[in-house]
């Protein structure tokens, strides 16, 4: 190191800065980099998060001064039926994205390859995802429209009975269905990822053995997969407990609350109920939730990786 | 990550320097944000700074939804001179508060002549004004005067047997009486408000919007009495739950229903080829022995009590309450100017609008407006599930009352 060859003399103080620095190199470098990052997640993400949870033990309604109330938020959610359908519309979202990977896989198998006409098919496929979930919302909504949709056109023309599938207290299910087209196409861009990086020869290999088929996938192509199959679960988890924007375009949460979701309930609890409070414990609730499911996802990948 | 944090730096300090220039200046946050409101604004702006060549007059306008939540931290926090509000119970509700300014000075015998006395009631809070209207619209029932022809209704319905009777004629014709859309809930409050108004009267509604009356009341009970009778008869368009009002009145242009109970809003909207066969009709009349309410929702100005720029607030809201500049601003947005002596534009929906809340005993604001934010955004989703499920009424009624009791609770 060109340091030690100044040691001594008059400059010993510098020297002493120098040796500090040396010892802590390792430490300091880091921790400098990461301060600006560091400092502005925790002024944005922690904080307010912090805040949140705060907010979640008072009553405000955005003006008047803030009371305590303790628990009584939480208490109150509790016996809340719109909370609880709110919470079992994310449940059931979260039980049916599934089906987003599966067919993302699927699709991402059939498009593989790298002929022109693949990329063109692979390029469509993927358009949901690029188009805003507002503009989504939108498309689906007046395809399922009731009075002047497509669907029911559609339904007509061949000679079946039209449907509100809007309407009535199961339109959560539309929505989600809505949800899974933009969701796909994210998953099959990850697959897609994920199979370039596969072991060309351990493919070949699994061939000469005499696999083919579904016996080649699940057994060597799906297994190699795994880091897609993490961060697509965590993205699908996210996304079906964060679900808002869709249910505000198709349904508004309606009919009567019955295909609300928590973010949308939140929303209407600050915005449009000016309970604050209650807001943020709906929003506290949401974030255990979320916390729950990617800490889990992440130990396991963290665990995995170890291995 | 530096140069991030340089840029938001200047950015605040900036926005620092702009606010001590503001100091001298008007500062107007507006949430008239269409294009020919925001015109009619800028030129009634116009004219005030001409009248007042010593003002800096600076407009910030904001759109609809936005405006409704950043208001109350301005209110709080670092005010504008002059804010756009609503009259009524959502004025008041910043008075109580000590937000808003008392203006009463503004109201002297000269201008108090000008105004519709329910007018000058709507800014007032214990004998004292806060705040200047400028501009209301009547809500009525907007009609296919072709239709009912064909199915021989005639004339609109004037009272509750002739509307039942217009509606099974209607139906026996194939057409649906009525469009609705009540995917944004407050269509079907504007049913709910009619209702009460022409049964149980001006004052019973708004006690009842000030949580003075149980929602298990008799009185309130006999509202959905008349309301079931309209479901019974299948009145309504069906698939309404899935719908916001301007998809459904695409089904009075193409002919698939008859009437709509809506504000004048959508008037700009009727297509030419229909234009010349719309009307307007008054709520039919149901207990003759209730006055002629009606719901208007009235816009206003108001000066936050903490507004650093108060002297030349006054003066602004001075020049709106003048009848050429309601009129000027009212011929953009097609409303009705609150000065008695503002001319309207020349339009038969505006004259027959201005008729009607001209000889009006009392104007409620829409329920949305006159109720607690909280209590509306339950009650209103209680009406929705009534439209689709009559027989759970019991349960939807117990469900507001016990709300009710929760927000307006003896603090």
């Amino acid at each position: 190191m060109p340091g030690e060859a100044m040691a001594g003399g008059g400059a010993r103080r510098s020297g002493t800065a120098r040796h500090f620095w040396q010892r802590h190199e390792k430490v300091l470098v880091p921790a400098l980099l990461l301060a600006p990052g560091g400092l502005l997640f925790a002024l944005f993400v922690l904080y307010p998060i912090a805040a949140s949870v705060r907010l979640a033990f008072y009553e405000w309604n955005g003006v008047g001064p803030k009371t305590w109330v303790g628990l009584a938020n939480f208490q109150e959610l509790l016996a809340d039926h719109v909370f609880h359908t709110a919470l079992g519309n994310n449940l059931i979202w979260l039980a049916l994205i599934v089906i987003a990977p599966v067919l993302g896989l699927g699709v991402a198998l059939l498009l593989v390859r790298m002929t022109l006409a693949m990329r063109l098919a692979r390029s469509l496929f993927f358009l949901p995802f690029v188009i805003s979930q507002v503009v989504v919302g939108m498309i689906f909504a007046w395809f399922f429209n009731a009075d002047f949709g497509l669907l029911n056109r559609l339904l007509t023309a061949l000679g079946a009975a039209p449907v509100a599938l809007l309407e009535g207290e199961h339109a959560i299910f539309a929505v989600i269905l809505a949800g899974l087209w933009p969701q796909t196409a994210y998953c099959m861009m990850l697959y897609l990822a994920g199979l370039t990086a596969i072991d060309r020869g351990s493919v070949d290999a699994a061939r000469l053995d005499g696999a083919h088929g579904w016996r080649l996938v699940w057994h060597i192509v799906i297994p190699q997969l795994w880091p897609a199959h993490f961060i697509v679960a965590m993205v699908c988890v996210v996304s079906a407990l964060r679900s808002f924007d869709l249910v505000m375009i198709m349904t508004r949460g309606g009919p009567y609350d019955s295909s609300t979701v928590l973010a949308l309930y939140m929303y209407e609890q600050a915005f449009l109920s000016l309970r604050y409070g209650y807001a943020a414990a709906i929003a506290s609730v949401q974030f255990v939730l979320m916390a729950t499911c990617v800490s889990f996802f992440l130990w396991h990948m963290l665990r995995r990786e170890r291995q | 990550m530096k140069a991030v944090l340089a840029v938001a730096i200047a950015a605040l300090l900036l926005a620092a320097i702009a606010d001590r220039g503001a100091a001298s200046s008007l500062v107007i946050n507006s949430n008239a944000s269409d294009p020919a409101p925001r015109a009619a604004w800028e030129q009634a702006i116009d004219g005030f700074k001409a009248a007042n060549p010593d003002v800096e007059v600076r407009l910030n306008v904001f759109d609809h939804e936005s405006y409704k939540k950043s208001i109350r931290n301005w209110l709080t926090s670092s005010p504008p001179d002059v804010v756009f509000w609503f009259a009524g119970t959502r004025m008041r509700q910043f008075v109580e508060l000590g937000l808003l300014q008392d203006v009463s000075a503004l109201f002297t015998e000269g201008v108090r002549g000008e105004f519709l006395p329910t007018a000058v009631d709507l800014v007032t809070l214990n004998g004292r004004q806060y705040g200047v209207p400028y501009a209301h619209y009547h809500i009525g029932l907007f009609f296919r005067r072709d239709l009912l022809e064909k199915a021989g209704v005639g004339a609109p319905p004037a009272d509750w047997p002739a509307f039942l009777a217009a509606c099974d004629k209607l139906n026996a014709a194939g057409i649906a009486p009525i469009a609705i859309g009540t995917k944004d809930l407050w269509p079907a409050a504007a049913w709910f408000d009619y209702l009460d108004l022409r049964t149980n009267g001006y004052r019973f509604h708004m006690e009842l919007m000030r949580g003075k009356v149980a929602y298990a009341d008799a009185r309130v009970r006999t509202i959905f009495a008349r309301w079931r009778e309209l479901l019974d008869r299948r009145c309504f368009v069906p698939h309404h739950a899935s719908a916001k009002w301007q998809e459904s009145q695409a089904l009075l242009y193409q002919g698939r229903a008859a009437m709509m109970l809506i504000g004048s809003y959508i008037v700009p909207s009727f297509p030419p080829d229909v234009r010349n066969q719309m009307d307007f009709a008054p709520f039919p009349r149901i207990n003759p022995a209730v006055g002629a309410y009606e719901d208007a929702p009235m816009n206003s100005l108001h000066i936050p009590a903490r507004a650093r720029n108060q002297d030349a607030a006054k003066r602004f809201l001075a020049h709106v309450l003048r009848a050429d500049v309601q009129e000027g601003i009212n011929r953009a947005i097609l409303n009705i100017p609150v000065n008695r002596n503002a001319a309207i534009a020349d339009d038969r929906f505006l004259d027959a609008g201005r008729k009607l809340l001209n000889s009006a005993d009392a104007l409620a604001q829409f329920f949305d407006r006159d109720t607690d934010e909280e209590l509306a955004t339950i009650a209103m989703k209680g009406f929705q599930e009534f439209m689709l499920k009559p027989e759970r009424l019991d349960a939807i009624l117990s469900n507001i009352e016990r709300a009710r009791q929760r927000i307006y609770k003896p603090r």
